[in-house]
């Protein structure tokens, strides 16, 4: 890392964007792959599959991936065609920029923002316009409400991910995803500070509360009234096929990789290790830390998806409004005056 | 908002499932390596012992698809008793079961008074082209070595001499 730090600017942000573009994809397959695939089969006394690659089916979403490339893109004759063109790469952009901010180590960071959790929420909201962009330009009425109905639930779980983070800052007493895993380092649990002083055990209830924002953000069953794939078969991507639609496919998993990373990082310590503080070692450990407490939180929200159905429309947005808001402000709440007090 | 218990219990038994999977495996065959237990009186394919059949064309009227082709011709055999008339008998020329169109009811199985059909458990007779669906007297023989054994007799049971 330290060759990569003494880089002219242009070609550290050329190693950076290799890694970023590298990273969202194979965090998208092992989700895709690990979770979809294998976990959600085991938990239905299913194998998944089994044959493609020959090891139990490594290839499959690989193969899926360029059975998708070589459709033909198919245009609606009345969908808008630039705006129908774009609504897939504005969804992604907001994965991509998701991953500005998470760091992997004490160097291991696209760009240390000192706003960066507000950044990360700030840009994980743009897939919205993505989504309204490609339910509008799709000239199909279904897909416009299908759309309506996604951006509907992702800004009202934006509320409640947003206010559960801020238990978070005020407790770090910064926005900084690095300050955040400092603080989170350098704590201690009443004296004892080897393994820090993860937010998970003072900030229960945001964790609580963060899972289930993301749930759906991610329109993740019990959340997947956008998409209800199995009755409605998706909503505002109805008129996508080919490379677009695994664009939205890749977006979905790649913000899932991203979020799983933002909870590790707010509430389980990031790439925190007990052992080596800085230097190169924490720099080689960190991403193994890092994507160790990724797959534990991925296996949280993929289980609950995997075991629970759906919510009704107003159901869902009854729990946005009604429960997790105002749970979230009296966290806010308790938060701030333990803060104060201590 | 639904009460945690019941959640907490759908969690466990996905769980649950998931660690069987793994430890006992699925409840799922991988097929093509390894083969599914078939219950002993599985309804795969209908097999015909041709020298059962006296061309009565019984199970072509019931058959509810019109999927039984038979044809056959009669033929005389020399007279049981001597100076008596030659019997007649029918033979079998053409016996076809279209399993493009069976919709494996089994009523021709039911209706055969001579024992000439029988269903088998063999299923892998998948074809490309719909046309080869089409078995023919010789192909439904085939199937005749592939019929179980029938189920033993009750206890008390005389058996018919």
């Amino acid at each position: 890392m330290m060759v990569a730090v003494s880089l002219p600017y242009w070609e550290l942000t050329i190693v950076k964007t290799v890694v970023v573009l590298a990273v969202i994809p194979a965090g998208a397959l092992i989700f895709g792959y690990v979770f979809l695939l294998k976990i959600m089969a085991h938990m239905q006394s299913r194998m998944g599959p089994m044959e493609s690659g020959g090891f139990h089916g490594w290839f499959q979403l690989i193969g899926d991936a360029i059975k998708f490339v070589q459709k033909e893109d198919i245009i609606p004759a009345e969908a808008d065609a630039r705006v129908f063109a774009l609504a897939p790469l504005v969804v992604l952009m907001s994965t991509f920029l998701l991953y500005v901010v998470i760091p992997a180590g004490p160097r291991l960071v696209v760009q240390n923002l000192d706003v960066g959790i507000f950044y990360a929420l700030g840009v994980s909201s743009l897939g919205v316009i993505g989504v309204l962009m490609a339910g509008w330009a799709s000239a199909n009425k279904y897909s416009l409400l299908g759309s309506l109905r996604a951006a509907g639930q992702l800004i009202a779980y934006e509320l409640p991910l947003v206010l559960a983070v801020v238990g978070v800052v005020i407790q770090a007493q910064t926005m900084s995803l690095q300050g955040i895993v400092h603080a989170q380092g350098n704590g201690s649990i009443f004296g004892f500070s080897l393994v820090g002083n993860p937010f998970v055990l003072t900030q229960i209830v945001g964790f609580v509360i963060f899972l289930a924002a993301a749930q759906a953000e991610l329109t993740q069953t019990p959340f997947d009234m956008p998409v209800a794939e199995s009755e409605l078969v998706a909503g505002y991507m109805t008129e996508y096929s080919g490379f677009r639609f695994l664009f939205f496919f890749m977006a979905e998993f790649g913000t899932a990789f991203a979020l799983s990373a933002i909870a590790a990082t707010l509430y389980l310590g990031g790439w925190y290790q007990p052992f080596f503080k800085t230097g190169i070692m924490a720099d080689v450990l960190g991403p193994v830390v890092l994507a160790v407490k990724i797959m534990v939180i991925a296996f949280v929200i993929f289980w609950v998806r995997f075991t629970f159905p759906r919510f009704r429309e107003d159901q869902l947005q009854g729990f946005a409004w009604k429960v997790l808001i105002p749970l979230s402000l009296v966290n806010i709440m308790v938060t701030a005056v333990f803060k104060v007090l201590l | 908002m639904p009460e945690l218990p019941g959640l907490a219990k759908g969690l466990g038994v996905t769980f649950k499932t998931m660690i069987n999977t793994w430890t006992k495996g699925a409840v799922t065959v991988q097929y093509p390596h390894e083969k599914e237990d078939l219950a002993p009186r599985t309804r795969g394919v209908i097999a015909l012992k041709e020298e059962n059949c006296t061309v009565c064309m019984l199970c072509a009227r019931e058959c509810p698809d019109w999927c039984i082709y038979i044809e056959g011709h009669k033929e005389k055999r020399p007279p049981r008793r001597e100076g008596g008339k030659p019997r007649t008998v029918n033979a079998l020329d053409r016996f076809d079961i279209d399993y493009a169109l069976c919709m494996y009811c089994g009523i021709c199985v039911e209706v055969c008074p001579f024992d000439a059909l029988f269903w088998t458990p063999e299923y892998e007779y998948s074809e490309s082209s719909i046309a080869d669906l089409l078995h023919d007297k010789n192909r439904l023989g085939e199937w005749m070595v592939t019929v179980p054994d029938p189920p033993a007799l009750e206890a008390g049971a005389v058996k018919k001499k």
